[in-house]
């Protein structure tokens, strides 16, 4: 059948949708389908809100389309259908010398994905984000195949990167590989005592990828501290790949403030004092959690929520501030971040700017809420910004303001799409389509 | 070891999958089907992960014409000559109901199309003594159900073509693998009511590569299709014909 009638989530699992999905496998059913009844599409769902969703409405899964259309091994540059993961990319190319410039944190987020998101990665300082590395997208736009570059509709491909789907709906993309000397990381990983080191040190890496952990449970004196990690795309040994786990149940443990404390207190202690040097394996580094399925059940029934924010490099004493309010709340889960951003970002949409961002996991209950709204409002005050991929709860007023381009964007879509056939809930929540 | 394969029904997801796999190991393919703007694309991508050459060529179960020039072509590469068979049309059975007709097509889709193609092909194999044929079954041949008796009964007719087959490549170092999926999470079975442990083609393909390694002669996949089609298939007929399972 075409159209099959389910509920589904995002990766946050706290909001959820119930709809019509068509999975189309060939060009030709996607075409037809895209004739007949255009409807916003999504690839493996990792955005954690409703960026994905459609509630009451159709939507197209692109996983299924899945096909490299082509690769050149002298260039780098790789021409792929949106349904392909990024994980998929770095496995086939590695061993031929190129990896994807730029990946988030799941190696699932696919193509259309990472440019719906204008992802980033650990890399940001250095290579920008994933729209940087995009040299041309072909997507049905108002029912007509559509070519767009930065030489070529050149409002439309700065709408469409970051711009959650709206433009239309992306069929495939030509991307600029990175080159790699083979198929692991180098990487090495410092303690960090408290905030102040985390800042020093994140600002004084000269690392290409540079993430630092924070635990997002320690307070006082340890408020902040966490493990740098730096990395470098290396040709070593590497170690076997891990087996990959499953989470079989909706455990909530990531929910309980007490295993949150001693994970992280194990986490902080696997790295000895004076440091730790290490070869990984590319997808180890990159993707540390995909090789635990469904770890999003470890936060119980309910769902999570991902706060993500980047502020100014001014701004930085506001994010300590936040830092302080997450540490005493005790709701964190022991998925904290903290990373510098360069300035690049590639769409009117797109999140990056020049600074430092943070991401805190909080299992879906009234006080994270609460607390979650607190930090999306010092975020607005340090002229900071919220992702897209992450949010679940911010409003229009609060996401126009941060986004200096939204009118332009508004402007581009309505032209994109002016039946607004592309509409998700996530654009109705926050009002983006005017 | 130079190989390769024809894909016959190459657009269908599980044959998608199988031919990646295959890909993986630098094999040649011939990815043959009807909607040649698929395969081609399919071919492109086998190329770009690492297939040692991926070609479209056009074949129709129900168009005998098209089968000699398939086989041509792979006879003009080295190495063994393999082929799977990934071919089948299920309309439903109140179409075929309403149109008695529609066995012909299902039978030639799904039997006797492709066991024309094979009886070409297995001379080829026979003169290079070896190589694999995949014959991809289905459980519904197993025993003939009210759902679907008609595809049931033209895949349990290939499954003996196939056994028959591989009595005769054997002599000359060939071999058949009969599979037999269990539900798998294609464009077929998608938004089906009633689906349970469904299967990632991927997976399939994977459990299909093993068994052409280990020379397996009949394969479950998932596995534990085995002893669900055990306990069907013990049904005795006096109970079975007034179940609707």
């Amino acid at each position: 059948m075409l159209w099959k009638t389910t509920e589904y989530a995002g990766w946050g699992g706290a909001l959820t949708a119930t709809g019509e999905i068509a999975r189309p496998e060939r060009a030709s059913t996607l075409e037809a389908l895209l004739a007949d009844a255009p409807a916003p599409a999504f690839g493996n769902r990792r955005s954690y809100g409703d960026a994905a969703l459609n509630d009451g409405g159709r939507a197209i899964d692109m996983t299924r389309m899945d096909k490299i259309i082509g690769f050149d091994a002298d260039t780098g540059v790789v021409e792929a259908e949106a349904g392909v993961t990024l994980a998929t990319l770095m496995e086939l190319f590695a061993p031929r010398g190129w990896v994807p410039a730029v990946v988030p944190g799941t190696g699932f987020a696919t193509v259309g994905g990472a440019i719906g998101q204008d992802v980033h990665g650990k890399n940001h300082h250095v290579d920008g984000s994933f729209g940087n590395h995009v040299i041309s997208i072909a997507l049905v736009s108002n029912g007509k195949r559509v070519t767009c570059s930065p030489s070529r509709n050149k409002a439309l491909f700065r709408a469409t990167l970051g711009g959650i789907g709206q433009t239309g709906v992306i069929l495939s993309a030509k991307l600029q590989m990175k080159r790699t000397p083979g198929t692991t990381m180098q990487v090495t990983e410092t303690r960090l005592a408290d905030w102040d080191e985390q800042i020093d040190a994140l600002s004084t890496s000269t690392a290409t990828f540079a993430v630092s952990w924070i635990d997002a449970q320690a307070k006082g004196r340890a408020m902040g501290r966490g493990i740098l990690e730096e990395a470098e795309l290396a040709d070593a040994d590497a170690p076997a790949p891990a087996k990959a786990k499953s989470v079989p149940l909706n455990l909530g443990l990531f929910s309980n403030g007490l295993f949150a404390r001693i994970f992280n207190e194990a986490y902080f202690r696997r790295v000895p004092a004076d440091g730790k040097v290490s070869v990984k394996r590319l997808e180890a580094f990159f993707f540390p959690l995909d090789k635990v399925h469904n770890i999003n059940r470890l936060y119980g029934k309910g769902g999570f929520h991902q706060f993500q924010c980047v502020v100014p490099t001014g701004s930085v004493d506001v994010l300590e501030d936040m830092m302080n309010r997450v540490a005493r709340s005790g709701l964190a889960s022991p998925l904290a971040v903290l990373k510098r951003m360069g300035e690049d970002r590639a769409g009117m949409m797109s999140f990056p700017m020049e600074g430092y961002t943070l991401a805190v996991d909080f299992p879906n209950k009234a006080k994270a809420r609460t607390l979650i709204g607190t930090l999306e409002t010092m975020t607005r005050e340090a002229d900071g910004r919220l992702y897209l991929a992450k949010d679940s709860l911010a409003t229009g007023a609060a996401i126009k303001a941060m986004y200096p381009e939204w009118s332009d964007w508004a402007a581009e879509v309505a032209k994109a799409d002016p039946d607004e056939t592309m509409v998700t809930d996530m654009v109705r929540r926050l009002e983006l389509r005017g | 070891m130079q190989e390769t394969w024809i894909i016959l029904g190459a657009t269908s997801s599980m044959a998608r999958a199988f031919g990646r796999k295959l890909a993986e190991r630098g094999a040649t393919v011939f990815l043959a089907g009807r909607d040649m703007a698929d395969l081609k694309g399919a071919a492109s991508d086998l190329s770009a992960r690492g297939a040692a050459h991926a070609e479209a060529v056009k074949f129709d179960a129900r168009d005998a014409a098209s089968f000699q020039p398939i086989i041509d072509k792979a006879t003009g590469t080295e190495g063994t000559i393999n082929a799977a068979v990934f071919v089948g049309s299920m309309p439903e059975q109140s179409a075929i109901d309403a149109d008695p007709a529609l066995i012909d097509g299902t039978v030639t889709d799904s039997f006797t199309g492709p066991a024309r193609f094979l009886q070409l092909l297995a001379p080829e194999m026979e003169a290079r003594a070896g190589g694999t044929v995949v014959g991809v079954g289905s459980v519904a041949g197993d025993r003939g159900r009210l759902g679907n008796y008609v595809y049931g009964a033209a895949k349990a007719g290939f499954a003996t073509y196939l056994s028959g087959l591989r009595n005769r490549l054997t002599r000359s170092g060939g071999h058949v693998v009969t599979v037999k999926p269990g539900f798998v999470d294609t464009a077929m079975t998608w938004g089906i009511e009633g689906m349970f442990l469904v299967a990632d083609p991927m997976d399939v393909a994977e459990d299909i590569l093993k068994a052409v390694e280990k020379k397996r002669d009949v394969i479950y996949t998932p596995f534990f299709w085995r002893y669900i089609m055990l306990i069907i298939r013990s049904v005795p007929e006096r109970v079975f014909k007034k179940l609707s399972i």
